[in-house]
C-alpha cells in the first residue's frame, strides 16, 4: 500500500497531504488511495506508472567531512545530509513548508494556539532494537536539545511543559502563542535522540556519539575517515517495505574539481548544496544523464545581502544605503557571478518562505538616482570623482564571493563610492563581523521556514549582541519593526500575521538596514535513474525512505 | 672604454639581447598601460566570457567581462613594481648583513650567519604565505614578505665576496692609511664585489615576480591590485570553458621571467668574463 503511494508524482502527494495535514495519518491516506477508483483519478503523469523497485546503492558526496554524525550535537550542512537518514524529527515539510508526518503520525493544535499534541507512529524501534516512545521525545526536547542545540533551545524554552500523555502521545504547552512552533520539528531543528542511551550522561562525551543510534530508514555501517560513510538499510524500519535502497554511500572528496569529475563520470549519482561551484553548473546541466533541480532548499531558504555597519559614517544614513542599492545590478550578480542560480530578492523575506510580500519598495539599477541621493546628502565628488570611501570585506567562502566583492567595488565606484577591498580568513571574518569591526561585508542567512525563526533575528534591536554572529550586527533599530515582529510571532490568526509581516517588509525595504542581493539557490544534481528524491523542503537532508533507483 | 667592453661582452650572448628586448617591451607596456588601456582594469568593459579577438577585448574577457589585455598591461606594473622593490629591499638587508659578517669575521660573522641559516631552513614560499596571511595582504606586506624570504642567499654571497676581498692588498693599504671601517666597506670593497651581486639580483627579480604570482594565485594578493597571478588564480576554475583567461597572463609571466633570466645570464657573461669563459 505504501509502495503505491510513493509511486505517485511528488506534486500530487504534496497537494493531497496539505489538505489533510492536520489529522490524517499516512497509513489512512495510503488506504484511501488503494480504493481502485481513487487511484485511477490521479494516475495521469508518466512517472506515476512506475513501480518502485527495491535494491541498489545510491552514491553521493559529503563535503566537507562532518566532525560527527550525532545530529543533536552538530547541525552543519554535511552532518544534516548524512545524519538526516539516521535520525528523524517529529515532522518534515513539503516544499510549500507545510508540515508532514515523520515520527509523528498526526498532530493537533488547540484553538488558543497554546497546546500542541503529537501522536507518534507505533512500532518504531531504535537501531539498537529498543522501542521508541514518547519518553524519547520528552527527553530530547526538554533536556538534550535544551543543553546542546542553541536554535532548539530558543524554541523549546517557550514551553511551559512537555509531557508524555501515554507511550505514543506528547503534549507541548506553550507559555504564550507562537505559531512558528509547528515549523520547528524538522530533523536538524529538533532531532529525536534515544533517551535510553543519553539520559543522565555527559551528552557531548558519550561514547555512543561515534555510533549514532536513530530511528531512520538507514543505519551507519562504516565510516572510514577521509574516504567514505556507508549507510545500510534499516531492516526494522517501521514503514513496511521501506526503504527501497540497500544503502547510501557518501564519499569524501575534498577537491572541487574531483567532485565535478565524480559526478560527470557517474561515480556518484547525487551532489547537493555547495558540492559543485556555481561555474560548473552550466556544464553539468548539459550532460544527458543528469537532472538539475534547485528545489528542496525551501526550509533553509538562504538570502544573501550586503551587511552594513550603521555605526560608521555615512553608512548610518539610509539615503547612502539606497544609493548603494541603486548602484548595484542584481540581475548581473545572479546571471554572471552565480551563473543563473538564484532569484533577485525584493525584501527581507525569501520569496519561498511564508508571509513573503512582493509589494515593497524595490531598487532597480539606476545610477542617476544613486548620484542624486548622494548629492542630497552633500557628498560631492572630489577631483577623482570620489564622494566617499568605504571598506568592503567579502565573505571568505570561496571564489564566488570574491568575484562578488570585485563586482561591488566596480559598481559602487561608478557612482563615486570608492571601495577598498579587505581580505580575511573565515575565523577572522566571523570575529570581525560579530564584534562590529567592519564597514560593509557580504553575508547570507538561512530562514528556517518562518520569519519568526529566521528573519526577525537580523532586524530586531533586542538581537544587537556584540560577539554573536548572525545577529543584528548592523546596529539597526526601529521600534516599529521590533513591535511588528514581536506581535507577529505571537499572533495565531494567519491573516493578522500576514498583515504584520507585510508592514514590516514595507518598512524594512524603505529603511534598507541591509542591501539584499540574492535569494540563493543551491543546485542538486541527480542521476536520471534516481527516483523520488528531493520531495520535501529539506530535500537532500530528508530520510530518503522512498527513494529508489530505476534499472 | 669600460662601457663598450661591457656591451660587447653582453651582446655576444644572443639570448641576453633577446631577453633585453622582451624586457624593454614589458617595461614599455607597464609604463604606458594607462595610455594603451585607459580606464580601470577591473571595469567590466564587455560581455563576460568573450573569446580572444572579440570586439573591445583583443585577448578575450574574463568571467565578469573584464578585458584580459588591459589586465595584463596593468598587471605588468604590479609585477615589475613588486619584483623591483622587493629585490631592492632584499638587497639592502642581505648585502648589509653579508658585508658586516664578511668584513668583521669572528663572532659577528658567526652570529649573522647563524641568523641567516635560521631563515634558510624555512622553505621560503611557506614563510611568505604565512607572513602575508598574518599581516593581511596588501602591496606593502607582499613586498616585505618577499624581501624577508629572499635576502639570505644575497647575504651569503656578499659575505663570501667580502671575506676574499678584505685580505687583498688594496684593502690592506686602505687600512694602513687609516680609513674608517665604513669607508672601506662602502668605497673600497663594495664597488669591487658588485658584479656577482648584480647578476644574482637580476635573477632575484624574476623569482620575486614568480613569488608574487604564486601568492596572488592562492588568493593572497592585494585584492585592490590587478596582477597576473590573480588573473590565473581566478581563471583556473573555468579553464575548461575559457582557456584564454589563464593562458595569456601565464604567457606574460613566462616571458618576463625568461627575459630576466636571459638578461641575468648576459650580465654574468659581461661582468664575470673569466667565469663565463671557464664555463664555456
Amino acid at each position: 500500500m505504501t509502495r503505491r503511494l510513493t509511486g505517485f508524482p511528488a506534486s500530487f502527494q504534496r497537494g493531497f497531504r496539505r489538505s489533510v495535514h492536520r489529522a490524517v495519518a499516512a497509513g489512512l491516506l495510503a488506504a484511501a488511495l488503494a480504493i481502485p477508483g481513487t487511484a485511477a483519478l490521479v494516475a495521469a503523469p508518466a512517472m506515476a506508472q512506475e513501480t518502485p523497485v527495491r535494491g541498489g546503492v545510491l552514491n553521493s558526496i559529503v563535503q566537507p567531512e562532518p566532525p560527527t554524525l550525532m545530529l543533536g550535537l552538530n547541525q552543519q550542512g554535511p552532518t544534516q545530509t548524512v545524519a538526516g537518514k539516521i535520525y528523524q524529527g517529529l515532522l518534515t515539510y513539503d516544499q510549500k513548508l507545510n508540515p508532514m508526518p515523520s515520527l509523528a503520525e498526526s498532530w493537533t493544535v488547540s484553538p488558543d494556539g497554546l497546546t500542541y499534541t503529537f501522536k507518534l507512529f507505533p512500532n518504531v524501534k531504535w537501531h539498537d532494537g529498543q522501542p521508541f516512545t514518547a519518553k524519547d521525545v520528552v527527553f530530547s526536547t526538554s533536556k538534550f536539545l535544551m543543553e546542546v542545540h542553541p536554535r532548539a533551545r530558543a524554541v523549546f524554552s517557550r514551553c511551559e511543559s512537555i509531557t508524555a500523555l501515554d507511550d505514543h502521545t506528547v503534549e507541548f504547552k506553550l507559555k504564550e502563542p507562537f505559531p512558528a512552533f509547528i515549523q520547528a520539528f524538522e530533523v536538524s531543528s529538533a532531532p529525536i535522540v534515544p533517551a535510553h542511551i543519553y539520559e543522565g550522561t555527559d551528552y557531548r562525551a558519550n561514547p555512543a556519539n561515534n555510533t549514532p543510534i536513530g530511528t531512520g530508514p538507514f543505519k551507519l555501517k562504516e565510516w572510514v575517515k577521509g574516504s567514505h560513510i556507508q549507510l545500510v538499510r534499516n531492516e526494522e524500519y517501521y514503514k513496511k517495505d521501506l526503504p527501497y535502497l540497500d544503502g547510501i554511500t557518501f564519499r569524501v572528496i575534498p577537491d572541487a574539481a574531483s567532485r565535478s569529475l565524480a559526478l560527470e563520470s557517474g561515480q556518484v549519482q547525487q551532489t547537493q548544496y555547495s558540492d559543485l561551484e556555481p561555474f560548473e553548473v552550466p556544464r553539468m546541466k548539459a550532460l544527458p544523464n543528469l537532472t538539475l533541480t534547485t528545489a528542496g532548499y525551501e526550509f533553509v531558504a538562504p538570502l544573501s545581502w550586503l551587511e552594513i555597519n550603521h555605526r560608521v559614517k555615512p553608512l548610518g544614513d539610509k539615503r547612502f544605503r539606497k544609493a548603494i542599492a541603486y548602484a548595484i545590478d542584481r540581475k548581473f550578480i545572479r546571471d554572471k557571478i552565480w551563473f543563473g542560480l538564484g532569484r533577485v530578492p525584493t525584501g527581507p523575506i525569501n520569496s519561498v518562505v511564508k508571509f513573503y510580500d512582493p509589494k515593497v519598495t524595490t531598487y532597480e539599477p539606476n545610477l542617476d538616482k544613486a548620484k542624486a541621493l548622494l548629492d542630497e546628502m552633500g557628498l560631492k565628488p572630489d577631483g577623482k570623482g570620489v564622494r566617499a570611501t568605504v571598506k568592503l570585506m567579502p565573505m571568505p567562502y570561496g571564489e564566488t564571493w570574491t568575484r562578488l566583492g570585485e563586482y561591488l567595488k566596480q559598481a559602487l565606484g561608478k557612482v563615486g563610492i570608492a571601495v577598498v577591498l579587505e581580505s580575511t580568513d573565515a575565523a577572522g571574518w566571523a570575529q570581525r563581523v560579530s564584534n562590529w569591526d567592519y564597514e560593509i561585508t557580504t553575508n547570507f542567512l538561512y530562514q528556517y521556514g518562518d520569519p519568526a525563526l529566521g528573519v526577525a533575528r537580523t532586524y530586531i534591536s533586542s538581537n544587537i549582541r556584540k560577539g554573536v554572529l548572525f545577529t543584528n550586527t548592523m546596529g539597526y533599530s526601529n521600534p516599529k519593526v521590533d513591535e511588528l515582529f514581536a506581535h507577529a510571532a505571537q499572533e495565531i490568526d494567519p491573516a493578522k500575521r500576514q498583515a504584520d509581516y507585510s508592514e514590516v517588509q514595507r518598512i524594512l525595504s524603505d529603511d534598507l538596514p541591509v542591501v539584499w542581493l540574492l535569494e540563493m539557490e543551491f543546485p542538486t544534481f541527480l542521476d536520471k535513474r534516481v527516483r523520488n528524491a528531493n520531495t520535501t523542503a529539506i530535500g537532500v537532508n530528508d530520510t530518503y525512505e522512498s527513494v529508489w533507483l530505476a534499472k | 672604454m669600460m662601457k663598450s667592453d661591457f656591451w660587447r661582452a653582453f651582446a655576444r650572448n644572443k639570448g641576453a639581447v633577446l631577453g633585453l628586448v622582451i624586457l624593454t617591451a614589458i617595461v614599455v607596456l607597464a609604463a604606458f598601460a594607462s595610455v594603451l588601456f585607459p580606464g580601470d582594469p577591473w571595469d567590466m568593459a564587455t560581455a563576460p566570457f568573450q573569446p580572444p579577438l572579440s570586439e573591445g577585448a583583443p585577448l578575450g574577457s574574463d568571467m565578469l567581462g573584464r578585458d584580459i589585455a588591459s589586465g595584463i598591461a596593468h598587471g605588468a606594473r604590479v609585477s615589475l613594481l613588486i619584483g623591483l622593490t622587493s629585490t631592492a629591499a632584499a638587497l639592502a638587508i642581505g648585502v648589509t648583513l653579508g658585508a658586516l659578517a664578511g668584513f668583521h669575521g669572528g663572532r659577528i660573522d658567526d652570529a649573522i650567519m647563524r641568523f641567516t641559516e635560521l631563515f634558510q631552513t624555512i622553505p621560503n614560499f611557506v614563510l611568505a604565505v604565512v607572513l602575508v596571511a598574518i599581516f593581511t595582504p596588501s602591496l606593502t606586506t607582499i613586498v616585505a614578505a618577499i624581501a624577508v624570504v629572499s635576502w639570505p642567499p644575497l647575504a651569503r654571497l656578499a659575505r663570501a665576496e667580502f671575506l676574499s676581498l678584505r685580505t687583498r692588498e688594496f684593502v690592506q693599504a686602505a687600512i694602513t692609511t687609516g680609513q674608517s671601517n665604513s669607508s672601506i666597506i662602502l668605497r673600497q670593497i663594495l664597488p669591487n664585489s658588485l658584479s656577482p651581486i648584480i647578476v644574482s639580483a637580476s635573477l632575484m627579480v624574476a623569482t620575486a615576480i614568480l613569488l608574487e604570482s604564486s601568492l596572488s594565485f592562492l588568493g593572497l594578493g592585494d585584492p585592490n591590485a590587478m596582477s597576473w597571478g590573480y588573473m590565473i588564480g581566478a581563471a583556473r576554475t573555468v579553464i575548461r570553458q575559457a582557456w584564454w583567461m589563464s593562458v595569456f597572463p601565464g604567457l606574460a609571466i613566462v616571458l618576463t621571467v625568461l627575459a630576466l633570466n636571459l638578461v641575468g645570464e648576459g650580465l654574468n657573461d659581461a661582468l664575470n668574463p673569466k667565469l663565463a669563459r671557464s664555463r664555456g
